[in-house]
């Protein structure tokens, strides 16, 4: 059993904004459902399945698929933090595989730059909470942990994690919906405020308010539409955390996600033409990059520096939308703008300026939570019509 | 630095009151498989590697520097840190120092208790 070809993803919206105010979370998913439907060539009546996130209101999907007044025989409520999305789309494509339902709808909204985003974590309300919160694990800290071991580790510089700012900022620079459109320079980020040592304020994502939607269908829906669809491939999910204090921080879930997502969609790294790549700080790319095999371990600094990931210089293209690092984290969880540029780059509506010619396959990476403590890695490989 | 830190106090439960007491007395504790006999922490009463019933084992309170990171903040930076314990498992903590530039992976720490603004202690680590 494969879910290969099993569903294509056919609508995206991302909802355009980056401070979103005078709008409530509900109101942000219809408009981003009646965006991504509309994407699609579908209404509402033809939305047999529904999921979202933890952030949704309500309990599970209850009260929103009563708001988006949906008729769903399959609805479920996942949530594994930025990486939520791009499984969403693998369990999506299940459900569709398994004749539960015809066509998916995903939501997400969130306004943290509104006070309107996810809880903040509670003392006692995890069991390691009490064993972390005390000693103020924010979460760049806790990225800067594994970038300082892999620099101890591996030989990694701060000028090749900049690298990566700088790719993303040379294709922000053509989104003009990005927060962050100046090209910066090495030295650039390397002289910005130091956050968490080794990480400078450059090395972070942005902080954005956000919304989006994803329609996956049957391919026999999916043919039937205008738009050309984008067949899933392959999907990989793994989870990473320091198994009873038994830490390896600098290698990310997606050594393991990534493996399963390559055999089920019978591809191979030199296939990629275009890859998001989950980045909420310069490090979280650098570690994925290594662990999915597009570089030996410890080779991740070499591989991205030098404008590696740019659209027209480099031989891996990535985050061609500017990414979290200069474009937009919706509600601090980035792994639906992964899956829409995808989507762009497959259909050949990426900026002209970045997008990749003749891209038929594409690589999806999320990570929800954090390096060091405990992450979520979903993988998906994306193919065009 | 250590000075003007103010600890949030960990929340004791079920499965950690000992951790919390033995803190009160200058102790560490991890605990231990019945079982396959591998140490871990965060504690918890069933082991995560086989499900199996576990012990409480007092810890030396040495380890090694794993990872760190000064974090800038209003008030004064502070360390972050992950210290492997000699005993075998690694957590997450600070570092008191006075000279967080001189730290580097792999160098000896040792364990000192600290007080929360609530009821327990909080294990925090120093050079040598």
């Amino acid at each position: 059993m494969s879910i290969n070809g099993k569903a294509q993803v056919v609508g995206i919206y991302e909802y355009p904004d980056r401070k979103i105010t005078n709008r409530t979370l509900a109101q942000l998913h219809a408009k981003a459902a009646r965006g991504a439907l509309a994407d699609a060539g579908l209404t509402s009546s033809d939305v047999d399945g529904y999921i979202t996130d933890s952030v949704a209101p309500g309990l599970g999907p209850m009260s929103m698929v009563e708001y988006l007044g949906l008729d769903v025989r399959y609805a479920e409520t996942t949530d594994t933090g930025g990486s939520s999305y791009v499984n969403h789309v693998a369990h999506a494509t299940q459900a569709i595989m398994a004749g539960k339902c015809d066509v998916v709808l995903v939501t997400f909204a969130g306004m943290p730059r509104s006070g309107l985003g996810g809880s903040p974590p509670t003392m006692g309300a995890t069991p390691e909470s009490s064993f972390e919160l005390p000693y103020s694990p924010i979460t760049p800290a806790q990225y800067a942990l594994a970038a300082r071991r892999h620099m101890h580790e591996f030989g990694t510089t701060s000028e090749q994690l900049a690298w990566i700012k700088v790719a993303a900022s040379h294709h922000a620079q053509h989104n003009p919906n990005a927060m962050l459109r100046d090209v910066v320079t090495v030295e650039d980020v390397v002289n910005s405020r130091m956050v968490a040592d080794p990480l400078h304020l450059l090395d972070c994502c942005v902080v954005s308010d956000g919304a989006g939607a994803i329609v996956v269908a049957r391919p026999e829906i999916a043919r039937s539409l205008k738009r050309p669809g984008v067949i899933v491939r392959g999907a990989g999910e793994a989870f990473s955390y320091n198994k009873g204090g038994h830490a390896d921080i600098t290698t990310t879930a997606a050594a393991r996600s990534g493996p399963v997502a390559f055999a089920e969609a019978g591809v191979t790294q030199a296939d990629v033409k275009y890859a998001s790549i989950y980045d909420s700080f310069t490090i979280t790319v650098l570690l994925q990059l290594e662990d999915l095999g597009f570089c030996a371990k410890g080779d991740g600094g070499k591989f991205v520096a030098d404008g590696n990931l740019i659209s027209g210089v480099g031989k891996l293209p990535f985050n061609t939308d500017g990414g979290g690092l200069c474009n937009n984290h919706p509600n601090n969880r980035g792994g639906a703008t992964k899956v829409f540029e995808a989507v762009r780059q497959l259909r050949g509506e990426a900026h002209p300026a970045v997008q990749v010619p003749n891209c038929d396959i594409a690589l999806v990476q999320g990570m929800g939570m954090s390096l060091s403590t405990r992450h979520n890695c979903g993988t998906l490989i994306l193919e065009a019509i | 630095m250590a000075e003007n830190d103010v600890f949030a106090s960990p929340v004791r439960d079920p499965d950690t009151a000992p951790f919390f007491d033995a803190l009160r007395e200058a102790k560490l504790l991890i605990k231990t498989c019945n079982a396959c006999n591998q140490p871990f922490f965060y504690p918890r009463t069933l082991c995560p590697f086989c499900l199996s019933e576990s012990s409480w084992v007092e810890c030396s309170g040495e380890g090694t520097l794993y990872s760190y990171t000064q974090v800038a903040r209003r008030g004064g930076d502070y360390v972050l840190a992950m210290v492997t314990l000699s005993e075998g498992p690694t957590l997450m903590t600070n570092i008191l120092t006075d000279t967080p530039e001189a730290l580097a992976i792999g160098q000896r720490v040792r364990v000192e208790f600290v007080d929360t603004v609530g009821d327990e202690k909080l294990p925090v680590f120093v050079p040598g």
